[in-house]
């Protein structure tokens, strides 16, 4: 558990970065301080490992009072990951894992075991150990940044804006990896991100930081969106947040169409009919295409693509979304496997979402 | 006039004495040597530590301004003024190896601090986070990432250093320069010649010398060969050089 008790921080010009901060990061929870650029909240990470000393205020790791540790010894008992990574050039990937176990004296022999162990706990092939940083990609780079915070197996890990600089596709992945990574590790995570999608995705609770260091809100994700406390946080957290929340309601049983099918190569037995499902040899949906504008047998060609794709009891949000980015206003459920279960309309969707809203209210635990 | 230069470079006359080619290679060498050693220790530590601390940067330029003084007049001058209270052959030595030394320090040192000061900032900052006292962090990752301009400030100052280093002759000590400035005052122009020619020599073979210790020294991860990716069929683990 990190506690921030009172915590200032001025700078010799009379700035004042932080001011009189007081919050908890629960013990194997991702706590994320998120908030505009000049809030304070990288200011806040790094008075953690001390990086920066806070002018008052105490900041507590399980009871202790890191003003009384030895800074260098400290931060070798906590994993820290930057924003681009900040690798030794001149170390290969291995080694760079290795850093910290071998300033806390490990010998080589262990040393390279547990860092291959890490590096592939982080997703990469070993292939890549001999490698050096220039060598690997952004998103590569992150991972090993990563993975070397996590080396010596620190229970706490301050990670800030660790993936702001990949672009988007590999940011999505490298967050749904994190947080499968988290699921099995349960460290104790201080983030920092100016995106609130990204907190609110990672976050088992996050806190709202305002220009001048001032905590505006501290709570669940979900709450934070049904709830935000004054117009900044709710100016924050975004215009379409309602729809964001259904991100946290589980969708609900609901009734299935069937979905006539087709597969590449076949013609529709109706020609006349509206839009048509194709789906692969193993009913894994491929696209949609409308009988009317074919000229022979489906082609690959011929497919529409612009439909999601919600996995069978995944969020309200991906079931709403598939139903209203469907061409033909249906939208395709499929299991687990990727195979096609029915499909689902709209209005179906925003029903269940009312029925749940409603549920809720009843059981007095909205949230 | 080649062969004629061609000929005194192959004479066994040319070979052989305290005149002869290996012997004034030597002394060369020697105070070469000595020279860099010596600008070494005054500039590296220096420069380190400037780029480290990012105090003293104006020592930088005014170190580099030196460049301007000419070192032959420069020789004279401290000959001058020193040798009244010198003995022997240290009446000479000392004023050619402080004027030397004038010369090899600022490309040393700005290569020592240019190559710290070109450090990445998130690595230092990382070297640090991680757990790095301010020794570790120098000796872990600000050196060894700032070898290749640390070298190359090395390597210039020696090339600078051995052609210089015939100045020597004009206050009467040995090493090349002898064949320039006696070949000179006898108008034996194939001597003369024969020394140019050896002193360019000596100073291509130092300066490959030079090459090849920075090949070895420096991270492949730092170099044009360590990000080819083609190299990465074969994980090359740890040396010692860069584990510890």
């Amino acid at each position: 558990m990190i506690r921030f008790d009172g915590v200032t921080k001025t700078y010799a010009d009379g700035t004042t970065a932080v001011d009189d901060l007081s919050l908890t990061a629960p013990t194997g929870k991702i706590t994320v301080l998120v908030g505009p650029s000049g809030c304070g909240k990288t200011t806040t990470l790094r008075m953690v490992n001390r990086m920066i000393e806070p002018t008052a205020g105490t900041i507590l790791i399980d009871g202790q009072d890191t003003a009384a540790m030895e800074p260098a010894a400290m931060r070798r008992g906590m994993g820290y990951v930057i924003q681009h990574a900040g690798l030794f050039p001149h170390r290969t990937v291995l080694d760079n894992i290795g850093t910290v176990p071998r300033l806390l004296g490990w010998d080589r022999r262990r040393t390279r075991e547990r860092s291959l162990d890490v590096l592939e706990r982080v997703g990469l092939s070993p292939d890549l150990a001999g490698r050096y940083p220039a060598q690997l990609s952004g998103g590569q780079q992150q991972r090993v940044g990563v993975a070397r915070a996590l080396a010596a197996d620190p229970p706490v890990m301050l990670m800030d804006e660790p993936f702001s600089a990949v672009d988007p596709v590999v940011r999505e992945q490298l967050q749904d990896e994190f947080l499968r990574l988290q699921a099995e590790l349960g460290k104790t995570i201080l983030f920092v991100t100016h995106d609130i999608d990204e907190a609110i995705k990672l976050g088992d609770q996050v806190a709202v930081m305002r220009v001048g260091g001032h905590l505006a809100q501290m709570a669940p994700p979900a709450r934070l969106l049904a709830r935000p406390v004054d117009d900044f946080v709710a100016d924050f957290v975004g215009r379409d947040r309602g729809y964001r929340a259904l991100g946290f309601r589980p969708t609900p049983k609901l009734p299935l169409r069937a979905e006539p099918t087709l597969v590449v190569g076949e013609s529709p037995s109706d020609m006349s009919g509206q839009w048509c499902l194709v789906v692969d040899d193993r009913r894994r949906p491929l696209g949609w295409v409308r009988p009317g504008d074919l000229r022979g047998p489906v082609t690959v060609a011929d497919l529409n693509r612009g439909g999601t794709v919600a996995v069978q009891g995944g969020s309200l949000r991906a079931t709403l979304d598939a139903a209203l980015s469907s061409p033909s206003g249906r939208g395709v459920i499929v299991d687990p496997t990727g195979a096609l279960v029915g499909t689902v309309l709209a209005p179906e969707v925003v029903a269940l979402v009312e029925e749940d809203r409603v549920t809720q209210a009843e059981a007095g635990s909205s949230p | 006039m080649i062969g004629a230069i061609w000929t005194w470079l192959t004479s066994t006359s040319s070979w052989s004495g305290d005149d002869g080619i290996p012997h004034r290679l030597l002394q060369h060498a020697g105070y070469s040597a000595l020279v860099l050693v010596v600008a070494a220790a005054i500039a590296v530590p220096l420069g380190v530590w400037i780029g480290h601390s990012g105090h003293g940067r104006s020592l930088v330029t005014v170190a580099n301004s030196l460049r301007a003084v000419p070192t032959l007049g420069l020789l004279f001058a401290l000959t001058l003024v020193l040798q009244p209270h010198l003995q022997g052959n240290t009446a000479f030595l000392l004023p050619c190896v402080i004027a030397l030394v004038l010369l090899a320090v600022p490309p040393i040192l700005s290569g020592a601090y240019a190559g710290v000061e070109a450090v990445d900032p998130a690595a230092r900052d990382a070297a640090k986070g991680v757990g790095m006292r301010p020794r570790e962090v120098l000796r872990h990752v600000e050196l060894p990432c700032a070898l290749p301009l640390l070298m190359s400030g090395l390597r210039s100052a020696a090339l600078q250093v051995i052609a210089t280093a015939t100045i020597a002759a004009y206050v009467g000590l040995g090493g090349l320069g002898r064949y320039l400035v006696d070949g000179i005052a006898t108008n034996d122009y194939p001597r003369t010649g024969g020394g140019a020619v050896l002193v360019a020599l000596f100073a291509l073979v130092a300066d490959i010398v030079g090459a090849l210790v920075q090949a070895r020294v420096v991270s492949p991860g730092l170099t044009g060969k360590g990000r080819r990716l083609a190299r990465v069929d074969h994980p090359t683990v740890p040396s010692g050089a860069t584990a510890s």
